[in-house]
């Protein structure tokens, strides 16, 4: 156990901490969008699978990342407008749809990549981008700024996301039509519309996490996210739907994640016992949400359609 | 939530009497037509994939049907693989009539494997005809308890099902990879993720016919019969049905809302052990095996089963064929590889298209429906 | 309740439309050769010969092999698919491929189907398929399994046990892997601690202590033959950790060698020839070439012994090669050390000290 005690040791887990929490904070944010807005999406397992696939497949072929990293949120758009048609016009129930959406990605990102890769093949990493300055703070430099860009970026839109739902004309409407839609339609709030277009973002998000995932790990295989998307909607719980909330769930994650996995490089944990310690973020969450279930309301209208009377 | 269970319906016109004839024609049609074509625009979907990645469609299809229903043999495979969908189906159909979404098939089949595998190991000498229904049983509680406790968190503390039946999941299949690299893994050289294997008095006995079929198969049988009496031939059915409608309203009409709940969550999930229990004794290997993951041994029966459910129309005898259906597909997702090398995952993923095609297509019908009712004059 | 019960009309219906056509389509038997007309212009990789062709056929050899991950995964099924392939070369074979059954219970319906399909030698290619195989052998008495990697036979006259002595190319290429390290620290990216990924991972940490006493092995067993993130990760921990070498087992490694290629550390391959993977940092791989093993099996098979032994490839039987590549560009001297090391294990003077 001393050696984990170490500064370098406890640096290395803190900064592998906040890498972790990366592409699930990003599918979490999108979510916690959705859910404001009263739409519940299950699918997000499946879309970042579908975006890490994409990300991985673009860089393969062309060697960009940054093809892959756009070519997986334009994935990511493509499903939110799927979504949105099954739950908006549709009425499709949102928790089953999203199952669907899931098994889908699931079977379909395997399929491809047996099809058109096979062999596992590395793709380049996004690499770190070190901040000027910031990251020669001692130990601080890096935990924090030397990341790569997508893990800053992920951070960076915690407050812009906080910006958009709190202080913004839209982020009202989000979060009226998100209570009680029928009202925010007296008011001439478009209800489906405005769903529609936070479907497609959270979409977005999930499709950029799941390209986070795929150029962090510089590979894909099937079932690549192993439960990370569920994790995602769980945050959103974990957090209150407010997003600082979710972001301090997704580090706690990460850093859980991270120590257990130094532990293991360490030798502190065996095997068996490393399996223990990775049922505790799913326990943490169920006793979270034991403790704040009855204290926070969820949206009002979540997993409600809306239908215009008349 | 309880849109799914009845699509919405517009009060029946009295109108037009003439009319009623045709419709009392047409109005079933509709409810045939509507989710067919939406297994057919699924399939339709199947058969773009096939073609992207270089495969006739057709003969891709007939690989299907002839790898899921070809042979007696191929009729017995699909019969094994459609036992945890039936099982796992019929449990989803008792929480979504409930008005509970339980999406914790895959930690309820894992936690019934456990326990009957435990009492397999504690008790290996009983003889078969009571060892068998013993470790169907445990798997049956295994199953129940792993249901009852997300059931009486959302009960007691509103907790939500969704989340926490996801969490128990992954409790389950971590608690399942501790297990089998620890207290219950094999002794000898090869220390990989499986139990030893397991008492012969708790094989599950084939049935005749020569082919692989086992007594799971009758158990699976017995267990949608019995979720139907539960759910429409029982009190406690009625209870259920009517919390799953409006709760609200069955807690002003005096019944335990509550206690609803989590009776509805632990039948599911006993369904769901039970399955686990059969993937364990009626496996080739007689052995629970965690290598290659816990997905690898529920093989996705957890969420396959909903798809099952869902086109069943959530009616536990209704599931039988489903899951017939869906057992097929993976059988003939096999043959499908073996013949045109298509990966068997295509399955998995024309499994997603079908629900939410299927998900996507009650709206639909439900506004034909009521088109129909009014006399094919207002809408909806 | 009236919709229910349409439904359930419905899928009455259904199947029983299901069950005609499959009828109608499936009258001449369940085996193979049905629907080939058509099979072609699909996949190049498959390395599935002259699919369905089985009526005639001569005396061709026919060889299924049944095995976990992908044909072209450049590790543990590839090393077996390639060898298949190579004894393809010398003699008249028809074989057959079931890949990526991760799920031992699909992996169980395969060998069944292909030992029911008269198949002369299955292959299951896992130590995970040993359950199943062991109930399935004695119900094919005339067919011949190979099981490996494993050193048991279960008593059972119908199965071969194949392993490698992984130890031995382990043990070379740790030699050099403690001449590459500046800082002195190597990672070890294994799955479970058994089989010929312990003896890899204990070859290795004896070579590299043995040639450098003051090199520090840190050895990571995943406890995963499939999770490639993971593994990802646990090379990331050891990169943190100031390791500027890293080998691994298995075929989830592809992960590690990812982290390998994006931190340019140097990478060491089992298994198969991991070069691809890494074509700048990869220094050399132990290669399985299990043909020899295979040999030795057919050889039996062709004089009437279906099983009862246990084969092992080592450096000596030619059954493991170490390949080096050559655009690493490694000092020729530590090459020459490294090929004489091989050499004293191959004929015995030296001891990689594994039991």
């Amino acid at each position: 156990m001393s050696e984990f005690f170490t500064v370098s040791v406890l640096v290395a887990t803190l900064a592998g901490g906040i890498r972790l929490a990366t592409p699930f904070l990003l599918a979490a944010l999108g979510e916690t969008l959705g859910q404001r807005s009263g739409v519940l999406n299950l699918g997000v397992e499946g879309v970042m699978l579908i975006g890490a696939f994409a990300a991985y497949y673009t860089a393969l072929e062309t060697g960009s990342t940054v093809a892959g990293i756009a070519v997986a949120i334009g994935i990511g758009a493509v499903m939110g407008l799927i979504y949105a048609f099954l739950t908006v016009v549709m009425h499709a129930e949102q928790g089953i749809s999203g199952i669907g959406i899931f098994l889908f990605g699931l079977g379909f990102t395997d399929l491809l990549f047996q099809k058109q890769v096979g062999t596992p093949l590395p793709i380049p990493g996004v690499g770190k981008a070190p901040i000027p300055i910031l990251s020669d703070i001692p130990h601080l430099g890096e935990i924090f700024f030397d990341h790569n860009p997508l893990v800053y970026l992920a951070f960076l839109l915690v407050p812009i996301m906080w910006f958009v739902v709190n202080k913004t004309t839209f982020g009202l409407n989000v979060r009226a039509i998100g209570q009680t839609p029928e009202a925010a339609d007296t008011l001439g709030v478009s209800v489906n519309l405005t769903r529609t277009f936070t479907i497609v973002i959270a979409n977005c998000f999930a499709g950029l996490a799941g390209a986070a995932l795929a150029l962090e790990v510089g590979i894909f295989q099937q079932n690549l996210t192993a439960g990370q998307g569920f994790i995602a909607i769980a945050l959103v719980y974990f957090g209150a739907w407010r997003m600082p909330w979710v972001m301090s769930g997704a580090l706690l994650f990460g850093v859980v994640s991270s120590t257990v996995l130094q532990w293991k490089t360490l030798g502190i944990v065996s095997g068996p016992s490393s399996s223990l310690l990775a049922m505790a973020p799913a326990i943490l969450t169920i006793l979270v949400l034991v403790l704040v279930s009855r204290r926070v309301s969820a949206p009002a209208a979540l997993t409600r359609p809306f239908d215009r009377a008349g | 939530m309880t849109a799914l269970a009845s699509p919405p319906r517009s009060p029946d016109p009295s109108e037009a009497a003439e009319h009623a004839g045709i419709r009392r024609l047409l109005r079933p049609l509709v409810g045939l037509v509507v989710p067919v074509s939406a297994v057919i625009a699924a399939l339709a979907v199947g058969a773009i994939m096939l073609l992207a990645l270089g495969a006739n469609p057709l003969s891709g299809y007939k690989a299907l049907f002839v790898g899921g229903f070809g042979s007696w043999d191929n009729l017995a495979d699909t019969a094994i693989k459609a036992m945890p969908l039936m099982l796992v189906g019929v449990g989803i159909s008792i929480a979504f009539r409930t008005g509970v979404i339980n999406i914790g098939g895959e930690g309820q089949i894992i936690a019934g494997a456990i326990l009957s595998t435990v009492v397999a190991i504690g008790l290996p000498d009983v003889p078969r005809p009571v060892l068998v229904p013993l470790v169907l049983l445990a798997g049956a509680v295994g199953g129940g308890i792993w249901g009852a406790i997300p059931g009486a968190l959302k009960a007691y503390a509103g907790v939500n099902e969704i989340l926490s039946t996801i969490m128990m999941n992954i409790v389950a299949a971590q608690f399942l990879s501790f297990l089998l690299q620890d207290l219950l893994i094999e002794e000898g050289a090869i220390r990989i993720q499986q139990t030893e294997r397991l008492s012969e008095n708790a094989d599950l006995p084939l049935l005749p016919g020569g082919t692989r079929l086992h007594l799971g198969f009758l158990i699976a049988i017995l267990v949608a019969v019995l979720g139907y009496f539960l759910l429409f031939r029982s009190s406690l059915g009625v209870r259920l049905r009517a919390v799953g409608h409006n709760p609200d309203a069955s807690r002003y009409a005096g019944m335990a809302v509550k206690k609803s709940i989590v009776q509805a969550l632990a039948f599911s999930g006993a369904c769901a052990g039970v399955a686990g229990a059969i993937l364990v004794f009626g496996s080739e290997s007689h052995r629970l095996i965690g290598e290659g993951g816990a997905a690898g041994f529920t093989q996705n029966a957890g969420f396959n089963g909903i798809v099952t459910a869902l086109f069943g129309g959530l009616h536990p005898l209704a599931t039988v064929p489903a899951s017939f259906l869906f057992g097929g597909l993976l059988t003939g997702g096999i043959e499908l590889q073996r013949e045109l090398q298509v990966p068997a995952a295509l399955i998995v993923a024309l499994n997603g298209v079908v629900v939410v095609f299927v998900v996507a297509s009650f709206r639909l019908r439900g506004r034909l429906q009521s088109w129909v009712d009014a006399g094919r004059g207002g809408g909806a | 309740m009236r919709k229910q019960s349409r439904t359930f009309t419905l899928l009455l219906a259904l199947l029983a439309a299901f069950a005609l056509l499959a009828a109608a389509c499936g009258s001449d038997g369940g085996d193979d050769g049905a629907a080939s007309d058509d099979g072609d212009g699909t996949s190049a990789t498959e390395p599935a010969g002259d699919d369905g062709d089985d009526g005639g056929g001569g005396d061709a050899l026919r060889i299924a092999v049944v095995a976990p991950s992908a044909s072209n995964d450049l590790a543990f099924t590839q090393s077996m698919v390639d060898a298949v392939n190579a004894i393809g070369e010398t003699r008249d074979i028809q074989f057959d491929v079931t890949d990526g059954t991760f799920v031992v219970e699909d992996a169980a319906a395969a060998l069944r189907g292909y030992a029911e399909d008269g198949f002369d030698l299955v292959v299951a290619h896992g130590s995970q398929y040993g359950g199943p195989l062991q109930e399935i052998a004695p119900d094919f008495p005339d067919v011949s399994f190979a099981w490996g990697t494993a050193a048991d036979t279960f008593g059972l006259p119908n199965v071969y046990a194949y392993t490698v002595r992984a130890d031995e190319g382990g043990f070379v290429m740790g030699t050099i892997a403690a001449q590459l390290s500046e800082s002195g620290v190597i990672g070890v990216v294994g799955p479970v601690e058994v089989g010929d990924a312990k003896l890899y991972v204990d070859g290795f940490a004896a070579g590299a202590t043995n040639q450098d006493p003051a090199v520090t092995v840190n050895v990571n067993y995943i406890e995963s033959f499939s999770d490639v993130a993971l593994a990802a990760e646990a090379a990331t921990a050891h990169v943190g950790n100031g390791a500027d070498v890293l080998t691994g087992s298995a075929q989830m490694v592809v992960g590690a060698t990812g982290v390998a290629t994006e931190s340019g550390v140097a990478w060491f391959g089992t298994q198969a020839n991991q070069t691809a993977l890494g074509p700048d940092v990869v220094v050399a791989s132990q290669v399985y070439h299990w043909e020899v093993v295979l040999a030795d099996i057919i050889a039996g098979i062709d004089s009437g012994t279906l099983g009862g032994e246990v084969f092992i490839a080592t450096l000596a039987n030619g059954g493991l090669v170490i390949e080096y590549n050559d655009g690493f560009g490694l000092d020729d001297a530590v090459r020459t050390a490294a090929d004489a090391t091989a050499a004293g294990i191959a004929d015995g003077s030296i001891s990689t000290g594994i039991e």
